[in-house]
C-alpha cells in the first residue's frame, strides 16, 4: 500500500506553481493583447507593420518551440531567464497575440456611430478609445478572453519540459516514485479541470458585473 | 448687418463616383434657425456631418465665426487644419444625431458630464451641477442615474440633446432628430427644441422631415435636391407658395405621405 499523504504537499506546490504561471502568463498576455490589439489600428504603418509581425510570428510558430528558445537559446545571446521567467514570457507572448486579434476584432466591432458621438463631443482620439470605446468592447473581449486563459492555463503544462516544477512535472514525480499512473495523473486531470471552472466562473461573473444595465434587461 | 456665423464657399463631396455637393455656398447668420428639407441624397444631412467634421470636404472653403474650418493660415498661405485646429473649432459646434447615439455603458447623467469634464477639464461638481440644470430643461432630471437601455427613444434623444449643449455650443445641428422615434415620441423632442430655440440664441441647423415643425420653427428653409440649393426663404413662403416645380412635387408626395404642413 502507498502512503499517499506525503504526495499531497508535492502535487499542492505543483498546482501553486501553475496558477502562478497562469496569472503571470495571462496579465502578460493581456498587456500584450492590447499593445498589438491597439497597434494593429494605429494610424502610422510602422506600429501595425510591427503589431502585424509580433501576431502572426507568435501565432504561427508553435508554443514549445517558443519556450525552448526563450530557455534554451536566448542564453547564447547572453539573456538568462529562469525556467518562471522563461515560461511566463513564452505562454504571455503567445497567447497574447491571439488576444491581440480579439482586442482588434472587439474595438471594430463597436458602431460607428459611437466614434462620430466622440468626435462631435470632441473627445481626442485615446480619450474617446479610454472612456467610450474600450469600455464597451471590452465586455465583447471578456468570453474569448475567458476561452484565452483556459488556454494558457493548459499550456503551462509544457514547462515541465524545462524543469519547473508545475503540476504535471509533480505528477510524473509521483509517477516516478510510487510506480503508480493512475492516481497522479486522474489528480491532475480533475486539478486542472478545477482551475478551468474557476476561470470560467470568474470571467462570467466579471462579464455579469460589467454588462449591468447595458442591455436594458440586466438591471 | 452683422456677420454671418457661417459662411460656406463653393465646396463640394464626392462619395466614390457619387457627387453629393457641387459647388455649394450658403450661409448662416448669427442666431438664425434653418431648416434643411429635401429628398434623401440630396446632401442636406452630409452638410451637417461636414460641420460636424465627420466628413472632410473635396474642395471649397467654410468659415466658421470668421475662421477657417478646414483650413489654417501658416506663413500666409492657407493650409490643411490639423488635429489641434479642428478640436478648437469643433468646441463651436454641437450635433444631434438620428440614432441618439448616446453611451450605452454610462448611465444619463455620466453621458452628459464626460465630454465637459474630459475637454475643458471641468470640475466633476460643476460638471453634474451643470448637467443637472440641462437635465431639467430637457425634463430628464428624474432619470439622472438610468441608463440608456432603461429610456424610450424620446427619451434618449432629449438626453443626447443636454449632452449635446453641456458643451455650450455656438451652433447646434440636428439632424433628423426625430426619424427614429414613435410617432407618439416626437413631439417631447420637438417641445425640447421649441424651447432651445425660445429661450436661447443658439444658431440652429436642422434637417428635418417634420414640415410642420419646420414650419413653426424656422427663421428660413433652404430646399435641396442633389447637393443644390434648389429654393430657399421664409417658410411660409416656401410650404403655401413654392416657386419651384421641384419643391412643389416633394412637398406634394411628403403631405401625400401623411407628414401634416
Amino acid at each position: 500500500m502507498i502512503d499517499w499523504s506525503g504526495y499531497v504537499g508535492l502535487m499542492l506546490q505543483g498546482a501553486l506553481v501553475t496558477i502562478e504561471l497562469t496569472l503571470m502568463g495571462s496579465a502578460l498576455a493581456l498587456f500584450m493583447a492590447f499593445v498589438a490589439g491597439l497597434g494593429r489600428l494605429s494610424r502610422f504603418f510602422a506600429v501595425r507593420a510591427l503589431a502585424t509581425a509580433y501576431i502572426e510570428f507568435f501565432r504561427g510558430t508553435s508554443i514549445f518551440v517558443q519556450l525552448f528558445w526563450a530557455y534554451f537559446v536566448l542564453p547564447f545571446l547572453g539573456i538568462e531567464l529562469t525556467p518562471l521567467q522563461a515560461g511566463v514570457l513564452a505562454l504571455g507572448l503567445n497567447v497574447g497575440a491571439y488576444g491581440a486579434e480579439v482586442v482588434r476584432g472587439a474595438v471594430q466591432s463597436i458602431g460607428k456611430e459611437q466614434y462620430e458621438a466622440c468626435v462631435a463631443l470632441n473627445l481626442g482620439r485615446w480619450q474617446g478609445m479610454r472612456h467610450v470605446i474600450l469600455p464597451q468592447a471590452f465586455l465583447l473581449m471578456l468570453p474569448t478572453f475567458g476561452n484565452n486563459a483556459i488556454e494558457l492555463l493548459k499550456a503551462t503544462s509544457i514547462v515541465s519540459l524545462i524543469s519547473l516544477a508545475d503540476l504535471t512535472f509533480q505528477a510524473q514525480v509521483v509517477r516516478a516514485q510510487t510506480g503508480n499512473t493512475l492516481v497522479p495523473f486522474s489528480t491532475i486531470l480533475i486539478g486542472y479541470f478545477a482551475l478551468a471552472l474557476v476561470i470560467s466562473w470568474g470571467v462570467r461573473s466579471l462579464e455579469r458585473r460589467l454588462a449591468r444595465g447595458i442591455d436594458g434587461v440586466r438591471v | 448687418m452683422a456677420e454671418p456665423i457661417v459662411r460656406i464657399d463653393s465646396i463640394s463631396k464626392s462619395f466614390g463616383a457619387f457627387k453629393v455637393l457641387d459647388g455649394l455656398s450658403m450661409q448662416v447668420m448669427p442666431g438664425e434657425k434653418l431648416a434643411l428639407i429635401g429628398p434623401s441624397g440630396s446632401g442636406k444631412t452630409t452638410i451637417l456631418r461636414i460641420l460636424m467634421t465627420l466628413e472632410r470636404i473635396d474642395g471649397g472653403h467654410i468659415e466658421v465665426e470668421g475662421e477657417q474650418l478646414y483650413h489654417m493660415e501658416r506663413g500666409g498661405k492657407l493650409v490643411p487644419a490639423d488635429e489641434r485646429h479642428l478640436a478648437r473649432m469643433r468646441q463651436k459646434i454641437g450635433m444631434v444625431f438620428q440614432l441618439f447615439n448616446l453611451f450605452p455603458h454610462k448611465c444619463v447623467l455620466d453621458n452628459v458630464t464626460l465630454a465637459p469634464m474630459l475637454t475643458k477639464g471641468v470640475p466633476k461638481a460643476q460638471a453634474q451641477k451643470r448637467a443637472m440644470e440641462l437635465l431639467d430643461m430637457v425634463g430628464m432630471a428624474d432619470k439622472a442615474r438610468a441608463m440608456p437601455a432603461q429610456l424610450s427613444g424620446g427619451q434618449k434623444q432629449r438626453v443626447a440633446i443636454a449632452r449635446a449643449l453641456a458643451l455650450s455650443p455656438r451652433i447646434m445641428l440636428f439632424d433628423e432628430v426625430t426619424s427614429a422615434l414613435d410617432p407618439e415620441l416626437v413631439e417631447e423632442v420637438l417641445n425640447v427644441m421649441r424651447r432651445l430655440a425660445d429661450e436661447t440664441d443658439m444658431t440652429m441647423l436642422l434637417v428635418t422631415h417634420e414640415m410642420g415643425f419646420a414650419h413653426d420653427f424656422a427663421d428660413r428653409v433652404l430646399f435641396f435636391d442633389r447637393g443644390r440649393i434648389v429654393e430657399e426663404g421664409r417658410p411660409e413662403e416656401i410650404f403655401r407658395n413654392p416657386k419651384q416645380e421641384r419643391t412643389q412635387s416633394f412637398l406634394k408626395k411628403i403631405i401625400a405621405a401623411g407628414h401634416r404642413v
